[in-house]
């Protein structure tokens, strides 16, 4: 059984169905095989109507989907001889970003990434995916071990936040990201980044400063989520803002692969299996797979000098501005 | 016939108070007469808690008289998102704009501090929260670039509720690029001074802020990356007094000092001849 969102109702039904036909045929030796085959095009035509037209708000949903794959998943599709390393060799270590060295298509590289968790025991013990300083601290620590080592770097964003809470306050959050955005500039290597569910914020980019940015077709990335947006602006006087509210934010903040690309914020919209890449993993990470080996590519030959060149300049452009006189 | 003639015109005969002769301290709440105030360096006399000051208020207290030339003032958002809630962003900009009779967020440009050159970028909080968009991250930028080039110490004063979220990812963008600046900026061996008025928070202490090599930060501001209130909810517990105070962060080593605003800027001169070779 697939978790299915609200939209995605009318092809659940239809899906449901078919199960239970299959079963039926099955257990009674029945030839409705032709049967199935039609419903299965017609559910299959009704998801790529259904996704063909979602909303901001609806792709929010797709890229907090409880069965989407996580880093970790995609390490594991992904990559041989994962050695996670722990610990930021100061405070703890975070169960919210994993990271460590592994072979991807026989190349050596790091990688690191958030981590959500799938059971409720899972999702407590990775904080859902919502780093504390440790965290970045010890990502920026295998960032400088990747050059050390001179291996290229691939991160996977997947965060609602940085954690908001006392101990993470005390220990020098907005510090621990700062300096990992300060940090990435100078790190000596190739990196890549991946967006595959949720860009976060600050909490995000501070895993995101790559040489190449890219992201999966369902992924959103904002500077607010949707929910703290509609607060700010609608919640009013004790008014409480719910799904419109959260529409219309969504909207407003252009958030998804397609209005990222449009800015020049990102380079590349890896696409999802329809339905999102929960409903076909392999499939999920087989393109994340092209575009990842392609993109080292381009970066391989290149001197330290010119990707901090690159790297500096793809940033320090960014920016909507015109001059006006007094 | 009522037996007592009532005194209809008591109320209108009421002393006016003129508008704004008073100021209520957001620290200690108590009523303060604004002259005294504003003698103080905007200064509560009663605990010390430190006024939000302009950008223009700002420089006079740090740079010599008359030694500050504007940088990058013609600089203007672009509207990225189009974006609109009651008002327009662009209203809300115009609005701003006419409110504080500054363009933007920062002001930014060459100054001498006690003789010494430096360059200076300075948030005000009465423009939209100080929030970082486009123009504030650029204005940053060009300061660190061209403080580099001229071989100056850059010092900063963050006054900020964070990322402009009228920009959307433009915006978030912004953290990266100034601390992209300063990356560059510290391989000059030149100092940068993040000096952290209240408040400082979000993609501000997440970025440039909370770089400086020298962290300084005025009594009683509150600094932090999240908002208390967000904590608050996320945590469903009351949070310690004094969290997220300059006083805390000092406690856990987060910045290096606390200064008066009246000792202000002499500390920075103090710094700067200390670590500046003339």
């Amino acid at each position: 059984m697939h978790y299915y969102l609200d939209f995605e109702r009318p092809v659940a039904e239809l899906e449901n169905k078919i199960e239970e036909l299959k079963n039926l045929a099955d257990g009674r030796d029945m030839n409705i095989a032709s049967e199935i085959e039609k419903l299965e095009k017609k559910a299959r035509d009704l998801r790529a109507d259904i996704f063909s037209k979602i909303t901001p708000w609806q792709k929010t949903l797709i890229a907090r989907h409880p069965e989407r794959p996580y880093s970790l998943d995609y390490i594991d599709l992904l990559m041989e001889d994962f050695v996670e390393l722990h610990g930021d060799r100061r405070f703890a270590d975070d169960h919210a970003i994993v990271a460590g060295f592994a072979r991807f298509q026989g190349m050596p590289v790091a990688v690191i990434g958030h981590q959500k968790g799938r059971t409720t025991k899972e999702r407590i013990e990775r904080n859902f995916g919502q780093p504390h300083p440790e965290g970045y601290r010890k990502a920026m620590r295998i960032m400088k071990l990747a050059e050390k080592f001179k291996k290229p770097i691939i991160t996977l964003i997947d965060t609602p936040g940085a954690y908001p809470g006392i101990g993470a306050e005390e220990r020098g959050q907005a510090e621990a990201i700062a300096q990992n955005l300060q940090g990435m500039f100078l790190i000596k290597t190739p990196v890549i980044s991946i967006v595959i569910g949720e860009g976060g914020s600050g909490g995000a980019l501070a895993l995101a400063v790559g040489d190449r940015v890219l992201m999966l077709e369902h992924s959103v990335y904002s500077v607010i989520s949707p929910e703290g947006c509609a607060a700010i602006l609608w919640k009013k006087n004790g008014s409480s803002v719910g799904q419109k509210e959260y529409e219309n934010a969504s909207e407003a903040l252009k958030l998804t692969s397609q209005n990222l690309r449009d800015f020049g914020v990102i380079d590349e919209i890896i696409p999802e299996p329809l339905g999102g890449a929960h409903r076909n993993r392999d499939e999920a990470a087989s393109a994340i797979g092209a575009a990842l080996s392609r993109r080292l590519d381009e970066l391989k030959d290149k001197s330290f000098d010119e990707l901090l060149e690159e790297r500096y300049n793809k940033f320090r452009l960014i920016g909507e501005l015109k001059e006006e006189n007094q | 016939m009522a037996w007592f003639k009532k005194e209809k015109n008591k109320v209108s005969k009421k002393v006016k108070v003129p508008e704004g002769l008073w100021v209520k301290c957001n620290s200690c709440k108590e009523i303060i007469y604004r002259k005294e105030v504003d003698r103080n360096l905007m200064v509560c006399p009663k605990c010390n808690y430190h006024f939000r000051i302009s950008a223009g208020q700002r420089i006079s207290l740090l740079a010599d008289n008359g030694s500050f030339t504007e940088m990058g003032q013609y600089l203007a958002s672009k509207d990225p998102l189009n974006f609109k809630d009651q008002i327009t962003y662009k209203e809300r900009l115009k609005d701003s704009q006419k409110k504080t009779n500054i363009k933007e967020a920062a002001t930014a440009g060459r100054a001498l501090i006690g003789n010494h050159p430096a360059m200076l970028v300075v948030l005000d909080f009465a423009f939209m929260g100080g929030s970082m968009g486009s123009v504030v991250g650029e204005k940053f930028v060009i300061a660190a670039e061209k403080a580099a080039e001229e071989a100056m110490p850059l010092i900063s004063v963050a006054s900020s509720g964070g990322a402009r979220m009228h920009e959307g990812i433009v915006s978030l963008m912004q953290m990266a690029k100034t601390s992209a600046s300063l990356a560059r900026f510290k391989e000059t061996g030149l100092p940068f001074i993040s000096i952290l008025a209240d408040p400082t928070f979000g993609g501000v202490s997440a970025s440039f802020a909370m770089l400086g090599d020298i962290i300084i930060a005025e009594p009683k501001s509150l600094i932090g990356f999240a908002g208390p209130r967000v904590i608050e909810q996320t945590i469903k517990q009351q949070l310690p007094e004094n969290f997220q105070t300059a006083e805390f962060l000092l406690e856990h080593g987060m910045i290096d000092m606390i200064v008066n605003r009246k000792e202000l800027k002499q500390t920075v001169i103090k710094l700067l001849s200390l670590l500046v070779e003339k």
